[in-house]
């Protein structure tokens, strides 16, 4: 009797086991069947043609040069923009304020800064910085909405790293005498950086992939000219996907454009990605 | 010298203070540009003729500015999308955190991060032009763009926020109380139910909140796949235009300063407070109730 309720609640364990098993491989499933139809679809449009020349024949033809170069200059401004800004915010947290309600309140403005809709944040840098600022739509604008946009993930990335620094680090700076300050910018700081490096990499990897909050403040469907200035106007990856997939002249027949336009995206992002799971690991092995 | 050091001293801890508070002016001017460009279209349509409206047509004349549709087609990609991507969730982030090996962690974990990594218009593009074909052809439907795929997509991508943030919850659950469990004879499904989902309940409910509050803000997926008809969708299988969607598919062609600008900017503020609310929730919710420590046992 007993033995055999044993045998039982065994059973259904190992049963229930497997449903979660299922669960985590019906995810491994799924960005493999995305990554297996954008890779094959996309690879036959990759040459050297398609990376190095600008779209032709209303962008039915010719390559995506300048949405490669649109993105990179968007999202190392942004990261220019938020992580500098990020970091200031994280050492304040982490280093300079005292547990209470500002600090409490400060924490909670974050948190809802990273909630806010990526479209929203479109809006915003359209209102402010394109409209009201004077900026017009401009790699300026983009940069500064992608840099409000990221700045949640980089001070959260931020502190954490300031905070897996030992507290006995600072302790041994103050003790020889250093104030607050020279033991956060000469020993706290260093100590961190490795672990914000990731952060940054990860916030990189996402703004470079964001669409909505570039659609009204810095991308155009098309540019014959590359960017002179921060105030020009610049084709972006992510977006050029939705313009070829929703609006493009033939949408039938650039099909091996938007697959290859996506695979570009995803290998840039995924390789800054898999850069940052690694390196992270390899700084914990290490500590 | 000493001085001078000081000064230095309270001259950054000033700076770094003023610093800190970047993230709440960046909120209040986000807020403070919604109302300002928004609040114009309330002279025109009254905040309940705008809110529960039934029609959108923002280009008429005379226009329909009634977002009631719009707010609907939200709702139900948000409610089917959640419906698909809780369970997944939670389930992924239990067999993380309680069965699988530190080996397969390894691997299972980066696949989480890759897919939370993954750029939504490339989601967007995929249920563009692989998943709707597909639904197409075995459900036999004049389109493959609608609510269900475009819920989808998105439980997708609300999975790995869901996951990593209840893995967390689940894996800062003392170690003392599965031991006891175990050592009253409980088997380890038993412990898991029974012990250390009630104690990460509060990690969990935040998670599922911050999950759902993504799918409401999500734009490029549901602009590509929703379908884009701006009605209260009859079936599983409509077409649905949510908020966000609406928001970028139209921007671009409103006049500056026109009266589809102002709503279209008004949509943002009512998304924006749908996401602060739900934000606000989660954060009640982890702090209301702070996971019992060992200490407390």
């Amino acid at each position: 009797m007993k033995a055999s309720s044993i045998k039982r609640r065994r059973k259904k364990q190992a049963a229930v086991f497997w449903i979660l098993r299922g669960a985590a491989i019906v995810n491994g499933l799924a960005l493999f069947v995305i990554l297996f139809f954008i890779v094959v679809n996309g690879i036959s449009a990759i040459n050297w043609e398609f990376l190095s020349e600008p779209p032709r024949n209303s962008m039915t033809e010719g390559g995506i040069l300048p949405c490669i170069v649109g993105t990179f200059l968007l999202s190392f401004g942004s990261l220019l923009v938020a992580f500098p800004w990020g970091v200031a915010t994280a050492i304040y947290l982490s280093e300079y304020a005292k547990p209470g309600p500002w600090v409490r309140f400060i924490r909670l403005g974050i948190n809802n800064l990273a909630g806010v809709p990526s479209v929203v944040y479109g809006l915003f840098g359209l209102a402010l910085f394109v409209t009201a600022m004077g900026m017009g739509v401009s790699l300026l604008a983009g940069m500064l909405t992608l840099g409000a946009f990221i700045l949640p993930l980089i001070i959260g990335t931020a502190e954490e790293a300031l905070r897996s620094v030992p507290q006995t680090y600072r302790e041994a700076s103050l003790g020889l005498g250093a104030t607050k300050w020279q033991t956060v910018y000469r020993v706290v700081l260093p100590a961190a950086f490795p672990k914000m490096l990731t952060g940054m990499i990860l916030g990189l990897s996402r703004v470079a992939g964001e669409t909505a909050p570039i659609m009204f403040t810095a991308a155009v469907f098309y540019t014959p000219e590359m960017p002179t200035s921060v105030f020009s106007d610049v084709m972006a990856l992510p977006y050029h996907i939705y313009v070829l997939a929703t609006a493009g002249t033939n949408i039938e027949e650039t099909r091996h454009l938007q697959y290859g336009t996506a695979l570009v995206l995803m290998a840039l992002v995924f390789g800054m990605n898999m850069f940052s799971i690694w390196y992270r690991s390899r700084i914990q092995k290490r500590t | 010298m000493a001085i001078s050091r000081q000064k230095k001293e309270l001259f950054m801890r000033m700076l770094f203070t003023l610093l800190g508070a970047t993230g709440i002016i960046i909120l209040t001017l986000i807020l403070l540009f919604l109302v300002k460009e928004g609040m114009p279209i309330f002279s025109e349509v009254s905040v309940t003729d705008f809110l529960f409206g039934k029609y959108w047509y923002p280009t008429y004349d005379p226009p329909d500015f009634g977002i009631l549709p719009l707010i609907a087609g939200t709702f139900s990609v948000t409610v089917i999308s959640s419906i698909i991507a809780i369970p997944l969730g939670v389930m992924t982030a239990v067999y993380l955190a309680e069965i699988a090996t530190p080996r397969i962690r390894g691997i299972v974990k980066p696949i989480v991060e890759l897919i939370e990594g993954l750029p939504t218009v490339v989601i967007g593009f995929f249920g563009m032009v692989v998943m709707a074909p597909f639904l197409q052809r075995i459900f036999d439907m004049p389109t493959g763009l609608n609510l269900f795929n475009a819920s989808i997509m998105l439980a997708f991508m609300s999975v790995p926020t869901i996951c990593s943030i209840s893995e967390d919850a689940i894996y800062s659950v003392p170690q003392e109380m599965r031991e006891a469990s175990l050592a009253l004879g409980a088997t380890h499904l038993e412990t898991i139910i029974r012990v250390i989902l009630p104690a990460s309940l509060s990690g969990i409910s935040t998670a599922v909140i911050l999950g759902i509050s993504r799918a409401v803000g999500e734009t490029m997926v549901v602009l590509m796949v929703a379908g884009g008809a701006a009605m209260i969708p009859g079936s599983l299988f409509d077409p649905v235009r949510p908020m966000p969607a609406t928001i970028a598919a139209e921007m671009a062609e409103a006049p500056y300063q026109s009266e589809h600008y102002y709503a279209l900017f008004a949509i943002g503020l009512v998304l924006f407070v749908f996401t602060f609310a739900f934000n606000m929730l989660a954060d009640y919710l982890a702090h209301k109730h702070k996971q019992v420590g060992a200490a407390t046992l």
